[in-house]
Order: C-alpha cells, then sequence, then structure tokens
C-alpha cells in the first residue's frame, strides 16, 4: 500500500545549518496497518509525514501509494490518496468558512472542482449522518462557522474531514498533543472508531509511549532520522513502556528521554 | 443637499461599486492585498475608449475590457506564484506597467467620448430614457454582478478559493493548487475592476490616464465603510455590504464637496475615512480602557 524507499531528506543543503531529516528510510505498509511512530524530538517524525504528504520534495528516493510513484508530485497532486491531521488545531479547518462548507471542501479532496453548488441538499443530510458520529452536537450547527469551535471540536471536524473522502493512508501527526487530556481522550477514542469503520492504513505520530502500543498494529521508533526499531504484532501484544525503553538503550546505547516523553507517561 | 446631486452620487456609487467588489474579493476573500486596482480599472476604460473611437460595438468593448482586464490580474497573480514576489509588490509592478500600457493603448492621456455611442445611449435606443436611465442600468448591472458573486463563491471553485485566502496548507492537503485559485481570484477582482473602469468612462464621456490613482483606496473605503455600518456577517450580506459601503462613499465624499473641500483634496479625505474605519476598533479600545482606568481609581 504505501513503500517508501530510501527517503532521504536534507534541509538547508549546503549551509552551516545543514540537517539531514532523513537518512535514507525504508518502509512498508500493508493495506490495513495502523503504525504507531514513537521517537525523540527531532527525530524525523514529522519530516517522514510531510515527505509522504509531499508537502516539500525530498532529496533521494520514492514513495509509492497504492502502486502510484508520487515521489515527484507537488503535495495537491497527491491529496486525493492521503488524509491528514496536523498537531495544531488551527491547521486542518478554514475558520472563516462554516462546518458545512469545510466538509463539503474534504468531500471532493483530490478531484476536480468545478462550478458545482458545495453545499447541497443530499450533502447536508449526508454532513449530519458523519456529524453525529463525533456525538458533540455538531450535526446541528451546520452552518457555524469553524472558528467559533473549540480545539477538540475542530480536531475532530479535522478527522472527519481528513476521512469523509476514504483516502489510501491516514497521516495524524500527534494530533492530540496540543488538547487536553479528556478531550485528547475522546479524539483517540473517535480515531479508533473512524480507522475501524474506514479499514484505513494510518501512520500515527504519538509522544505517548503507551498509546503507542495500545493501538494500531506495529509501532516504529525514529532517532535521527532513522527507523531504529520496528515492532510488529504479536511480539507488541505483550510489550510494555519499560521494554520498549530497553530496547531503544539496548540499540542505541544511550536513553530515550525527553521531557515530553518523561511527562507523557 | 440637491435631489439631483444625491442622484448622481448614487449612481457614482453603484457604478464604482463594481470596483470595490474586485477589491473585496482579493482583500477579503482572498486576503490579497492586490494593488493592480489602480491600473486595471485606466485598463479598462482605455480599452473601451480606444474600441469606441475606433468604431467598434460598445458592448463588444466593454466585454473586451472586462477580458484584457482579468489578463492584468492574472499577470499579477503570475509574479506572485511563480516568481515568488510579494503580493503587494506583484501588483504595485503590473500597475506601473500598466501605466505606459494605458497610455500605447490609448495614444494619448486623455480621449473623449462625447458624441459617440456608448452603452448607455444604446439604453436610449432600446427605450430605456430619461435622468433614471443610467442609475437603473447600474444598479441592475451591479445586483446581477453581486448575485454572481455570491454564486460562485458558494460553488466547489468558489470555496477552494475562499479556503485559499483562509488556510493555504489545508486546503492545499485537500487537493486544490492555491497558485492557481490565487491567480483565479486575481482575474476575477481585476475583469470586475477593468468592467467598472469602462462603465465610468461611458458614463463620464472620457478615459483619462490618470483616472485610476487613489482607485484602491476607494474601493478598500468602500469594503470597510460596508464591514463598520453593515455586516460581513455571511458573504450574501458582505457582499450588499461593500455596494451600500460604495454608495455611503460617494454621499461622503459629495458632502465633503458641499463643506467646500476641494475636488484635488478628496485623495486626502478618502485617506482619513479609511484611517478613520481601520483605526476605529483600536481607537475604540483605547477610549475604553481609558475610561475604565480612570473609573477605577
Ligand atoms: N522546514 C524545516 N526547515 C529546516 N529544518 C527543519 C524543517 N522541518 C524540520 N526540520 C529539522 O529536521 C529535523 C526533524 O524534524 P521533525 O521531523 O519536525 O522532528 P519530529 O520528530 O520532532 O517531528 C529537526 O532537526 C528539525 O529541526
Ligand atoms: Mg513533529
Amino acid at each position: 500500500m504505501l513503500r517508501l524507499k530510501g527517503v532521504r531528506k536534507v534541509f538547508n543543503q549546503g549551509t552551516i545549518n545543514e540537517n539531514i531529516a532523513l537518512k535514507g528510510l525504508d518502509l512498508e505498509l500493508a493495506t490495513g496497518d495502523f503504525v504507531t511512530i514513537i521517537g525523540s524530538n527531532g527525530a524525523g517524525k514529522s519530516t517522514l509525514l510531510n515527505s509522504i504528504a509531499g508537502s516539500f520534495g525530498i532529496d533521494a528516493g520514492k514513495i509509492v501509494i497504492d502502486e502510484l510513484d508520487v515521489t515527484g508530485k507537488p503535495d495537491y497532486k497527491r491529496a486525493g490518496l492521503i488524509g491528514r491531521v496536523f498537531q495544531d488545531p488551527l491547521q486542518g479547518t478554514a475558520a472563516s468558512m462554516t462546518i458545512e462548507e469545510n466538509l463539503a471542501m474534504a468531500a471532493v479532496r483530490g478531484k476536480k472542482r468545478g462550478l458545482k453548488i458545495g453545499v447541497n441538499k443530499e450533502r447536508r443530510a449526508e454532513f449530519k449522518e458523519y456529524l453525529s458520529l463525533l456525538g458533540l452536537g455538531l450535526e446541528d450547527r451546520l452552518t457555524d462557522k469553524v472558528g467559533l469551535l473549540s480545539g477538540g471540536q475542530r480536531q475532530s471536524l479535522t478527522l472527519l474531514m481528513a476521512t469523509i473522502a476514504k483516502p489510501k493512508v491516514l497521516l495524524l501527526d500527534e494530533h492530540t498533543a496540543a488538547l487536553d487530556p479528556k478531550t485528547a481522550e475522546q479524539v483517540i477514542q473517535l480515531t479508533k472508531k473512524i480507522v475501524v469503520k474506514n479499514n484505513l492504513t494510518v501512520l500515527m505520530v504519538t509522544h505517548d509511549l503507551n498509546q503507542a502500543l495500545n493501538m494500531g498494529n506495529r509501532t516504529i521508533m525514529m532517532d535521527s532520522g532513522e527507523i531504529v526499531l520496528d515492532i510488529k504484532n504479536p511480539a507488541r501484544k505483550h510489550m510494555t513502556v519499560d521494554d520498549l525503553l530497553d530496547k531503544f538503550a539496548q540499540k542505541k546505547g544511550k536513553e530515550l528521554m525527553n521531557d515530553r516523553i518523561l511527562l507523557a507517561q | 443637499m440637491a435631489l439631483d446631486v444625491i442622484f448622481s452620487s448614487m449612481e457614482q456609487g453603484l457604478v464604482y461599486g463594481i470596483m470595490a467588489l474586485g477589491v473585496y474579493l482579493t482583500f477579503r476573500i482572498l486576503d490579497f492585498p492586490d494593488l493592480t486596482v489602480d491600473g486595471s480599472f485606466p485598463l479598462g476604460a482605455a480599452v473601451t475608449a480606444k474600441l469606441i473611437v475606433s468604431g467598434v460595438d460598445p458592448v463588444l468593448a466593454t466585454l473586451v475590457a472586462i477580458v484584457i482586464g482579468a489578463l492584468a490580474g492574472v499577470i499579477t497573480g503570475l509574479l506572485n506564484t511563480k516568481l515568488k514576489i510579494t503580493g503587494l509588490l506583484s501588483g504595485i509592478l503590473t500597475m506601473t506597467a500598466l501605466y505606459s500600457i494605458n497610455l500605447r493603448i490609448m495614444g494619448r492621456a486623455n480621449i473623449p467620448l462625447l458624441n459617440q455611442e456608448t452603452i448607455l445611449t444604446k439604453l436610449k435606443a432600446i427605450g430605456l430614457n430619461g435622468e433614471w436611465q443610467a442609475g437603473i442600468f447600474f444598479l441592475v448591472l451591479i445586483l446581477a454582478l453581486k448575485f454572481l458573486v455570491d454564486w460562485f463563491l458558494h460553488t466547489e471553485l468558489g470555496l477552494a478559493l475562499r479556503a485559499t485566502g483562509d488556510n493555504k496548507q489545508m486546503i492545499r492537503s485537500l487537493g486544490v493548487n492555491t497558485d492557481f485559485m490565487i491567480i483565479l481570484g486575481l482575474a476575477l477582482s481585476n475583469s470586475l475592476v477593468a468592467l467598472s473602469g469602462s462603465l465610468v468612462a461611458q458614463y463620464q464621456g472620457f478615459a483619462d490616464v490618470g483616472m485610476g490613482i487613489g482607485m484602491i483606496i476607494i474601493g478598500l473605503a468602500s469594503v470597510i465603510i460596508g464591514e463598520v455600518v453593515f455586516s460581513d456577517r455571511i458573504i450574501t450580506l458582505a457582499t450588499i455590504s461593500v455596494i451600500g459601503g460604495s454608495l455611503l462613499y460617494r454621499l461622503a465624499i459629495t458632502a465633503a464637496l458641499r463643506l467646500g473641500f476641494a475636488p484635488t483634496d478628496l485623495k486626502i479625505v478618502t485617506a482619513l475615512l479609511v484611517v478613520i474605519a481601520l483605526g476605529a476598533p483600536t481607537l475604540k479600545k483605547e477610549l475604553d480602557f481609558s475610561f475604565l482606568s480612570k473609573s477605577s481609581t
């Protein structure tokens, strides 16, 4: 489904700030895989997701989604294959537009947009049904501007928008990190529900190690632009956070520690 | 004020309101401060005047002005998206270049259209007569354009345009080429601006190379007055507010003239109007603040 081969990304090449964010990364996902990604700050997790989404070009390697080589394509040309939720709740929605307008834009993700009215009766009914899935009462606020919603509501809406036109790959980049714990938990439950319902292939970055082991069927750990651990079921089933930290220490000869991961425990 | 003075300022408010609708599209919808306007407005006038004196039907001459105006917007859009020149500078560059182009088109600084057939004299021919004709024509036209803009901004393409002005990264991740949307938005905006210029030339009976100076500020004044006095809560209200803003602006200018300002003073009056409208929210906060601190002591 998703194949990365030798993906390399260098920021500020040729300057004193040169930074190799991805060092020839290989990764392969089968359809329906749900992979959680962990790693310290600056490990290259976001860069990996951005490379897949095409936010920027890569310096070497190849990215294939669903047998389609997307390596050279700009983000908007591969958007039909990819659903995305960013860390910042403000990033995934248009604040000045209504809930139904945001959903209407997402419903035609990656398709040609023409002079059809964006929100019609059928769509509205469809949106209502989708929104009721959230259990946030947003189905009765279709014409409210998204800017009026709370961070958690916006992030839930973004999740819905990322999946309403079923993507080949769903990319989640610490999508609950900016939310309070209770809201974060709700969004996580919603994520599980939507992923199962649509049988999606998912890459999810998280700094919560428990969550990383509890969700999905595979966990990879990144460090300095490389994948240092790749743990699949069934081995993953009985793994604890301590096992994970031990494994990392063995592998790298150093401790996996940073404030955020400590805090998350 | 005498009724006929008010009436003629209404006519102007309507015909310049078309330009203000264009400014609304760039400044408010696309969030692109497009200064092309000062050049595309006289461009519309120049193209139309030159074609009319060359014997072309005024309806066709007006349509050509709309298309050429769109092209001016495309150029600003290409400068911004392909050459990565800032939006502000892209517009200034096109506007500056257009000054020479407009002179080239006209062949001189001013083309009179008196005794020429124009869209307005054509109205007479189809029986729309009397002193109301221009006003009614402009009213019908601007309302039609308003509904066209409203409709477009609710289509799939229009939603993408609005999202481009709101959150580029988000709409790109939904598969929209934002560069294309910026160019499209600028083209639509400047076609409205050029149409306005074309009609003003036919209405006042001449095209002049200097008639675009300060046009962007007039457009902005209309948009902002409309927002302050009326409502911009939803698109359909926002566009009618722009038209209302344009009418109020003209009334204010007419009043200023009545108060004894010279016509040459109108630019500073306009600038001050915009300053007041833009500064009002901040000023109000400051005042509230001093009021609060006074009452608390
Ligand atoms: N746009 C950018 N420009 C320059 N450097 C960047 C950019 N994005 C990320 N980096 C650098 O690349 C490295 C990986 O960053 P990132 O992928 O964001 O890490 P994380 O694993 O925390 O998401 C970091 O050293 C970061 O500073
Ligand atoms: Mg990150």
